[in-house]
């Protein structure tokens, strides 16, 4: 028996139905990973109507500011850019990582941070890696610093956490969430503990929940019970990987390279204590302090581009009057269809 | 972007492993994880970020078989 056995999808699918029963309920989950694993799998269509499971900021570049890019392209424009390969496509304010590219910038995609480190080690060239992620990918670019980077290598943290980002999508009161499905890998690093505020102030039940069909089926029947009993604790279902102090390690490494700062995330105003910028102890790695990075603010949302709806939850990718028609991953208006990761991608790559 | 899949510790020096991914073998970072040969991961852009218990894992799913079935 594994996490996608059919018998016990098929009684999953029995108990949400039995469990919704009549009342409207929404959920929302924040991870690029689950909306892959909800679409591909049409859970979505497994679920009684009245019961809709929404997906929020769960992709980090699909969150990462204009501005952001804007300094990449700018940095690129003397260094040697690396970065994963989600990146190249996002939009800045005038073109993207891509376009930097063609124009003749050393624009490098890479799979892990240690891989750009072996080609600082090896160059005598400026390196600078575009750190970006959640607390997921954070710890990676830590352990990189700690690993004692040559002088040539840098860091542009785009990093960000995600539970100030629940709590500002909450206060907002713009969308009405009776429960979250929470990250399986986020939730590694940060542990179950870290929500519990969350579910204290909004009175608001949340699962941990790992990739598989069945994790997410398990993980809505989780939210449904809570609700039914009028819990609003968190439950960890991704019990095989997640615990509840999470990887204090991973913590550890995070804590000794960089400072909490507030920050923008597109579609949203400024979230505080929710990006992660490099501390007093790395700034000789900071590429916005090495070389002096003077970027302007910009708009970050294309022209007609519903992506800020799409990221609060207020929207499905295919209500936005630009999905398929003019915006296409071959072809992306705004940073949802670029990230396979972004909600407007895998809805058009599972023709939903 | 926080795609992460489990993989078998085959051989561990330092702070560095070679991990089997259902035969296709690769170099990992276990400088996040106090892991060794013989253990699952979870690896996240090359880096080992948690053991996975596979005891939770059948307990996980013996739960919901009798819960639901
Ligand atoms: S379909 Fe394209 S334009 Fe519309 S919200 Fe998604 S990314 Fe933005």
């Amino acid at each position: 028996m594994n996490f996608r056995d059919k018998k016990l999808a098929d009684a999953a699918g029995k108990k949400i139905a039995k469990l919704a029963g009549k009342k409207k309920i929404r959920l929302m989950h924040v991870c690029g990973t689950h909306e892959d694993t909800i679409t591909k799998f049409g859970i979505r269509g497994l679920l009684p109507e009245n019961l809709e499971v929404l997906s929020g900021p769960g992709c980090p570049v699909c969150v990462t500011p204009a501005k952001e890019i804007d300094e990449a392209i700018k940095l690129a424009e003397g260094n040697v850019i690396t970065t994963f390969g989600d990146m190249l496509k996002v939009p800045g304010s005038r073109g993207c990582l891509s376009d930097a590219k063609a124009d003749g910038c050393d624009v490098r995609v890479v799979y892990s941070i240690s891989d750009s480190l072996k080609m600082a080690r090896s160059s005598k060239g400026e390196v600078t890696h575009i750190g970006i992620g959640f607390e997921t990918t954070a710890p990676t670019t830590a352990a990189a610093l700690l690993q004692g980077p040559p002088e040539n290598f840098s860091v542009l943290s785009c990093h960000r956490l995600v539970p100030p980002a629940l709590e500002a999508l909450l206060s907002s009161g713009e969308v009405k969430i009776g429960g979250f499905i929470q990250p399986g890998h986020v939730s590694t690093i940060i542990g179950a503990k870290v929500y519990e505020p969350v579910s204290e102030k909004f009175k608001i039940p949340q699962v941990i929940a790992g990739f598989e069909p069945l994790d997410v089926l398990f993980g809505i029947i989780t939210l449904l019970e809570m609700l039914d009993k009028g819990e609003c604790g968190v439950k960890n279902e991704y019990s095989r990987v997640v615990h509840y102090e999470g990887n204090k390690k991973a913590q550890a490494a995070m804590g000794e390279c960089f400072d909490i700062v507030d920050t923008k995330w597109r579609g949203f105003p400024k979230i505080p204590k929710s990006g992660l910028e490099l501390n007093e102890k790395f700034e000789g790695f900071d590429a916005r302090k090495k070389f002096n990075l003077k970027v302007k603010d910009s708009a970050d949302m294309p022209a007609g581009c519903r992506c800020a709806d799409v990221l609060k939850g207020l929207i499905y990718p295919n209500e936005c009057p630009l999905f398929g028609k003019i915006c296409k991953p071959d072809e992306p208006v705004g940073p949802c269809m670029v990230s396979a990761e972004g909600s407007c991608a895998i809805w058009y790559k599972y023709k939903r | 972007m926080c795609l992460a899949i489990p993989g078998k510790i085959l051989e561990a020096d330092g702070p560095e492993g070679i991990v089997d991914f259902g035969g296709t073998k690769r170099k990992v970072r276990l400088d996040l994880v106090d892991a060794g040969v013989g253990d699952y991961v979870i690896v996240h852009v090359g880096y080992a970020i948690e053991i996975m218990d596979e005891k939770e894992a059948k307990e996980t799913l013996k739960y919901w078989s009798e819960h639901l079935l």
